[in-house]
This record gives structure tokens, C-alpha cells and sequence, in this order.
């Protein structure tokens, strides 16, 4: 499956991606009336600071989802097919143990909607939006086996301590 | 977004593929690399008007709502604004400065090649300004009356003089709530003073001086630019020429003038037509000198000399591509960085030549009067030296250009509805009362290709003649219809409505007036005021039926000059907001509240047809207001 992948060194924090993100997922697609939008479209990409260093965070859409052993409900189901892990949003009843239990912070709560912000590589379009509108080119899109080996600077989202198996580590 | 649609027209096509084949970029693939612009600017939550940020507030409302100060998303969009309308402001101004300075040195006999062409305006204006001309050398006139200028713009308490135009209603509202301008450069500068870190934090009382200051401008430096170059360079009456890049020429020597101030391209039209010159050109081969001009200064030449227009302000990279331009000279305003670069590939030369506005890559030759003439006898010369080294086989020039009238002033107005004997606006008034027009509408501003490179006035100025309202237009969104050859008497029998048809044909005059470059919206001001002294249709500017759009709007200087009229009591529609949604207060402020306090308000919408439909629902609003008769033919 194709992946997210983010060179930090590349990332200027100018939340592009979080702005895209949030006009992707809105009903009109279009900024100048999105934000008059009810509810508001959340970004389900978050620029985060770590070492004095921005880190674009989103969901890594693991292969071993602690967010889908946890949901309680069974909303959330791991695609073996695509590799996504998908949200049944009817059945969704905003517990929050998929946002309490991601190690990466990923996932967050819509207090509005109750139902969690999180991504899903747009898969209704042709590439991501974070990818497409990152101005300079700090997102990338790839099948995991195609990320160059040796490519330090490209560090998914956190450290591979967790379990999880977030995605291959190439550093 | 909605997908984009490059139109332009069909010589802009033309040359946008010819720049693509050479593998060039021009501003339409500048335009793509930029996408998506970033939201936050987009919408004005962006400050870094310190150094406690720069910061963001998140339109999304998740994120920070206060910037490091503690300022909101009104605060930082109004504050953002308010040095646009400054910066905007801050051009026309000192355009308006740089010819007060040639009729200083005119009426000192220091510079070349200048005169009063017209003494009738310069005496009247010298009234206005309270220096009596009677007995007086004209010089000593235009000298009294360019030191009264200065101290204008220096003038720190008080009113302007030009600003005592307006109907005594719209003077006393301005009084009443503030608006009027004390000085000149004082606006400005409280403007810039205002929007530092920690001093004005409403947005309120910050747009209220964002009035201020661009009623500087309208009824200030705009406005006298505009009577002094009427002075200095002859008042306009319409006359014909030629629009689009089809007026270059193959055996010429194709010189273009490109910028904003006529100082500089009034001294190279003279000097395009030295007989010397001529015969130097012919020497060197060419047939002779093909003068042309690009934007607004295009438009100065154009209305006062009949100088033909190469294009607007999307042309500008494009004519240098036809491979076929020798030199093009510029001052400032609009002119885009990348023009020393495409020349790089061709042999034409870039010669910059004002102190302000320098050009790494062109050349560089500083315009002064004391020897206007001579610069610009230098400046053509080196075009005709240019010429022997043009690749004749790499020029392209595109067949397109469509003739169009222009040069309709506030004074021929008078001239064109009364007959000779008998000046006045009667006609025009008597036309919007007895329902034959509908009212007036002014299109004006830029073109942008992140609307539809021009092609949105076409649509929209179709659409409002169609429905009886008579269009005046200055700037690149005249030069636009000019290309479509909108701006003929034809157009009235293709176009126009009944009523507006018939008004046409008697006075004899196209129903799109092209009343020159963007410093002359300032004529747009004066005309309303004629309209209403003539009676019977509203007591100030607010009650008029009429209407503004900037459909295409990419400048700063438009953001000022429509709030110079929202100020004045218009309704000014935009095709594109300025920075401003983020803060909904701000655009409840300048799309509705406004209206309570000077009777005119702002509209956005992209859409020509809507934009339209915006327009004459205002105007319609404002005939029932004023009880006129119901539109004749309807």
C-alpha cells in the first residue's frame, strides 16, 4: 500500500496540510466557504513540534491498529485489501478508546460530531490533499518498499518502539 | 477551488502557446506553481507585524484563536487590511506627487519638453485652491498652485480642498463619523502607525481610517494626478485607436511604454515621432517608430495622443515574446519582476527609469524632467539601434487588435449630452430618471489568471448593457473589452439594451465610456457629483443608482480605490475577496455594516452573471429609493 511519509527537514510548518486537509473533507471543497461550514471540518493531519522540529502527525494506518483491538463497537476495521484502517462512522458512539489508546497521538476527538478525527488518505480521491497542496514537496506519497534505503531524513511519524509496526523503518 | 479556466483572449492564447513551445514561464504557470496559496493568507489570519510571531489563527477553530499578543482573527485581518488600502493608497499618492513635481518644474521653466497644454483647467483648479488667477503669468499660476499641492500633502489638520466636491450630504456624513482626510501623507502614515503591534485593536475604528485613508487617495492624490495631467498633458477628448498585441508591427521599430505615470511616456510619445529619429530608423532599416503601451500609462498616451495598446497587464511578458518588441521602458506599478528575465531570451532591451522602481537586468537610465526631452530622445535611439539585431525569424506577433474609443472625461461629458452651446448632464439624468438607463455602472481594475485572464469583464460588461446600464471603465478591464472591441458606438446595436441604445444612438457615443488609467476612477467621483448637482436623483453619492466591480482585481491599489468608493457610498463588488473571511466580523462589517455609515458596502462573487445580477439588484434598490419611473421597456 501506499504510504505517508514526511522529510522534516523539508517541513517550513506552515500548516498547509492541516488548511487542504480540512477543505478535502469539507462539503463544498472550497476554503472561502468552508469555514462557514457547521460542523467545521477538522484536519486529521496536525503539525507538532518535537526537538524544536516540526512533525506533520497523522494516522500511520498500521498494520497491527491498536485503535481497531480497542474500539469497542467494532467501527473500526483494518482493509486488508488497501491497508487502510477504515471507520463505520453509524457505529461509532464516541468513546474515545481509539484516541486514548494511539501511541502517536493521531487520532483526536470531534467533540462536535463525537465521532474521531482521523485520516483516511482520501481514499475517495486521486492522492491525499496534504500531499498535493505541501509547498514544498515535505509529504510524500509512496509504496512503502519504494521509500530509498538510507533516507534519514524521512522518519514516519515517531519512533518504532511502540508495537504497532507503524510502517517500515528505512533509517 | 473550482477548476480554473484559462480564457484571455484569442492573441493572449496565441502567445501563451508560443511561450510554452520555447519552454517559458510565464505568469500563468507562476500562477500554477503557487497552488494551493495558503489558506491562512488567503484569509487575513496571518500577522507578522512583530516578532512575538509571526502568527496564524486557525479558521478551522481547533487551533489558536489569539495570536501571542492576544490578537483575534479581527484584529490581525483588519489590521492586514488596513496596510493594503495604505500601500494602494500610497501609489496613487505619489503618482499624484511625481506630477505636481513636473508642474513645479514646468512652471519654473526647468523642464524639457513640458507645457501647460491646458490653462482653462489649470486656472480653474488654481480657484478651487484659492490662488487668484487673474493678472497672473500662467506660470506663476501653475508654480502658486503645485507649492499649494505640496503643502497638501504635508497638511496635517483640516480638509482637502478637491474633497469640497463632493455633495454637501456626503460631507457631512464624512464629518459626522471622522472620515474626512486631514492631510495627504498623514493618512498613511497613521495607517502604518495604527496596524503596529498593540495600538489600534478594534477592528471598527481601524477600518474607519482605512476610509480615511483611501479617501486620501480618490478625493486626494488620485484626483489631483488626474487634473494635473489633464493640465500638463491636454485634457482627453475621445478619439480612436487600436487595442491587443496586433499592433506591433514587423518593419517598425516597436517601442513600448510600460508603468503608470504619463511624465515619462507623454516625453516618449513626443520624442517617437522626432522627424530625426524617423530618419535614423528608416537608416537602420525599419519602416519607422511603432510606439505602443502596456497597462495603465498605455492608457495615459492613449487618451490624450492616441497611442495605441499593446495589452494589459497580463500581455506585458507576452509582447515581449512575439520576439518583436526592440525596447520596452518602464516606471513603476504592475510591472512584473520576471520582464528583464523573458527578455534575456530575445534582444529586447528593458530599460528602467524611475528611483524608486529598479529592475536587476534591465537597464537602467533615471527619467528626470530637466531633461525629459533628451532621455527619451536617448531612450527611442537606443530602441533604433536595438533594432538591426531583432531574429526576424523568431518574431510572432498575433493578428488581434480591435479599435476602440476613448478619452470620455467628466468635462466632455458635458460637452458630448449638451451640444456645444449648452454644457450640461441634463440628458444623461433625465435618461436615468424617465427609465431609459438604468443607472451607471463602472468596471474597472486588473486581470488576474486566477479568474479568467480578462474574460470576466466581457461577460460581465455584456450583461449589464443588455439590461440598460451604462458602463464607464478605466484601467486593464477597459483594455480588456477594448480587445473585444466592446468599446465602439457597434456595440450598442449588439449589445445594449433599448433604452441604453437609444440614448446612444442620439448622443452618439459607445455605452461603454473608457475614461482612462486607474488614477482616473477619480473622474468616475467627479462625474457623480455632476449627477448630482444636475438634480432629481439623489442628494448624495449614496442615493445615486450606480454601482462599481473590480472583477478581476489583483493590486493593492484596488483594494484602496474600492474602498475609496464603498467610502463615498458605492457598492463595490470584487470577483475575488481580499484577505478578510477569516474574521467574521470583519466581513459582516464591510458587507453590510458599512452600509449604516456611509451608504456603501462591499460584494464578492466570481461569478460574471451573478455579479451582474449583484449590480443591478443595487441599482434597481436605489431607483425604487429615489421613486423613479419604472425601466421603459420592461
Amino acid at each position: 500500500m501506499k504510504r505517508l511519509y514526511y522529510d522534516i527537514e523539508k517541513c517550513m510548518a506552515c500548516k498547509t496540510c492541516e488548511i487542504a486537509c480540512c477543505v478535502g473533507h469539507s462539503l463544498s471543497k472550497d476554503l472561502l466557504k468552508a469555514i462557514f461550514e457547521e460542523p467545521l471540518s477538522l484536519p486529521r493531519i496536525k503539525i507538532k513540534e518535537k526537538d524544536n522540529l516540526p512533525h506533520p502527525m497523522s494516522c500511520r494506518h498500521c498494520d497491527e491498529p491498536r485503535c481497531v483491538k480497542a474500539c469497542m463497537t467494532g467501527c473500526l476495521t483494518k482493509d486488508k485489501k488497501t491497508g487502510l484502517v477504515l471507520i463505520d462512522k453509524d457505529r461509532c458512539v464516541g468513546c474515545w478508546m481509539c484516541v486514548m489508546v494511539c501511541p502517536y497521538a493521531a487520532i483526536r476527538p470531534n467533540q462536535k460530531t463525537k465521532i474521531p478525527v482521523r485520516c483516511d488518505m482520501c481514499k475517495d480521491l486521486d492522492m491525499p490533499q496534504c500531499v498535493k497542496s505541501c509547498p514544498t514537496g515535505a509529504i510524500i506519497w509512496l509504496e512503502e518498499t519504494a521509500l530509498p534505503v538510507g533516507t534519514v531524513s524521512v522518519r514516519a511519524n515517531t519512533s518504532n518502539s511502540k508495537g504497532t509496526v507503524p510502517r517500515q523503518d528505512k533509517d | 477551488m473550482e477548476e480554473k479556466k484559462f480564457e484571455g483572449d484569442r492573441a493572449t492564447q496565441e502567445m501563451r502557446q508560443v511561450a510554452q513551445d520555447l519552454s517559458m514561464q510565464t505568469i500563468w504557470d507562476r500562477e500554477l506553481l503557487q497552488e494551493p496559496h495558503c489558506g491562512f493568507g488567503l484569509l487575513g489570519v496571518c500577522c507578522k507585524n512583530c516578532n512575538l510571531g509571526p502568527c496564524r489563527i486557525d479558521p478551522f477553530g481547533e487551533g489558536a484563536q489569539l495570536g501571542v499578543c492576544g490578537a483575534d482573527a479581527d484584529v490581525i485581518s483588519a489590521r492586514n487590511l488596513l496596510r493594503h488600502i495604505a500601500a494602494g493608497s500610497g501609489c496613487h499618492n505619489d503618482h499624484g506627487r511625481e506630477i505636481i513635481k513636473t508642474l513645479n518644474l514646468t512652471s519654473l521653466g526647468k523642464a524639457q519638453g513640458y507645457k501647460i497644454s491646458d490653462e482653462n483647467k489649470l486656472k480653474a483648479i488654481a480657484q478651487e485652491y484659492g490662488i487668484k488667477p487673474e493678472g497672473k503669468d500662467i506660470n506663476k499660476i501653475a508654480q502658486e498652485l503645485a507649492e499649494r499641492l505640496y503643502k497638501e500633502y504635508g497638511q496635517q489638520e483640516g480638509e482637502l480642498v478637491l474633497i469640497q466636491r463632493a455633495p454637501k450630504k456626503q460631507k457631512e456624513l464624512w464629518r459626522k463619523y471622522n472620515l474626512m482626510p486631514r492631510g495627504i501623507d498623514r493618512e498613511i502614515t497613521e495607517a502604518l502607525a495604527r496596524t503596529n503591534m498593540g495600538v489600534d485593536n478594534d477592528y471598527r475604528s481601524l477600518m474607519m481610517h482605512g476610509m480615511r485613508v483611501a479617501l486620501s487617495d480618490g478625493w486626494g492624490g488620485s484626483m489631483i494626478a488626474t487634473e494635473l495631467s489633464d493640465i500638463l498633458f491636454s485634457s482627453p477628448e475621445p478619439l480612436q485607436a487600436k487595442a491587443n498585441l496586433g499592433v506591433l508591427k514587423e518593419d517598425e521599430v516597436n517601442v513600448i511604454v510600460h508603468g503608470h505615470v504619463p511624465v515619462l511616456s507623454d516625453a516618449i510619445a513626443t520624442a517617437s515621432s522626432d522627424p530625426e529619429l524617423i530618419k535614423l530608423a528608416k537608416e537602420k532599416g525599419a519602416n519607422g517608430i511603432n510606439l505602443a503601451g502596456i497597462c495603465c500609462t498605455a492608457l495615459e498616451v492613449l487618451i490624450r495622443k492616441g497611442v495605441n495598446v499593446a495589452g494589459n497587464f497580463l500581455q506585458q511578458e507576452l509582447a515581449i515574446i512575439t520576439g518583436a518588441v526592440d525596447l520596452m521602458i518602464v516606471d513603476l506599478q504592475c510591472v512584473m519582476p520576471s520582464l528583464p528575465d523573458i527578455a534575456s531570451c530575445f534582444h529586447t532591451k528593458i530599460v528602467s527609469t524611475n528611483p524608486r522602481a529598479h529592475f536587476p537586468g534591465s537597464e537602467y537610465i533615471e527619467f528626470k524632467e530637466e531633461k525629459g526631452a533628451d532621455i527619451a530622445k536617448q531612450i527611442i535611439k537606443l530602441a533604433i539601434e536595438n533594432f538591426p539585431k531583432r531574429d526576424k525569424s523568431r518574431v510572432h506577433i498575433p493578428k488581434q487588435s480591435e479599435g476602440l474609443i476613448g478619452g470620455f472625461t467628466t468635462e466632455y461629458v458635458f460637452k458630448m449630452l449638451g451640444g456645444k452651446y449648452r454644457f450640461t448632464f441634463r440628458p444623461l439624468n433625465d435618461g436615468i430618471i424617465a427609465g431609459r438607463i438604468r443607472g451607471v455602472a463602472a468596471i474597472v481594475g486588473c486581470d488576474n489568471p486566477k479568474l479568467k485572464s480578462g474574460a470576466t469583464h466581457i461577460e460581465l460588461v455584456k450583461e449589464l448593457i443588455k439590461n440598460d446600464v451604462l458602463v464607464v471603465q478605466t484601467g486593464c478591464a477597459a483594455t480588456a473589452c477594448a480587445k473585444e472591441g466592446l468599446l465602439t458606438p457597434e456595440a450598442a446595436f449588439k449589445y445594449a439594451g433599448r433604452g441604453l441604445q437609444e440614448i446612444c444612438e442620439a448622443v452618439g457615443c459607445p455605452p461603454i465610456l473608457h475614461l482612462g488609467p486607474c488614477v482616473d476612477n477619480s473622474r468616475i467621483l467627479t462625474a457623480c457629483c455632476e449627477m448630482v448637482k444636475e438634480g432629481g436623483i439623489g442628494q448624495s453619492l449614496d442615493e445615486l443608482p450606480i454601482a462599481g466591480a473590480a472583477p478581476e482585481w489583483m493590486s493593492e491599489k484596488a483594494i484602496a480605490i474600492g474602498w475609496y468608493f464603498v467610502a463615498s457610498g458605492a457598492l463595490v463588488v470584487f470577483g475575488m475577496p481580499y484577505p478578510l473571511y477569516g474574521s467574521k466580523n470583519l466581513t459582516k462589517f464591510v458587507t453590510e455594516d458599512v452600509e449604516s455609515i456611509t451608504g456603501g458596502k462591499w460584494a464578492f462573487e466570481s461569478d460574471s452573471i451573478k455579479m451582474a445580477g449583484i449590480m443591478i439588484e443595487h441599482i434597481n434598490g436605489k431607483r425604487k429609493a429615489l421613486n423613479l419611473k419604472p425601466m421603459m421597456y420592461e
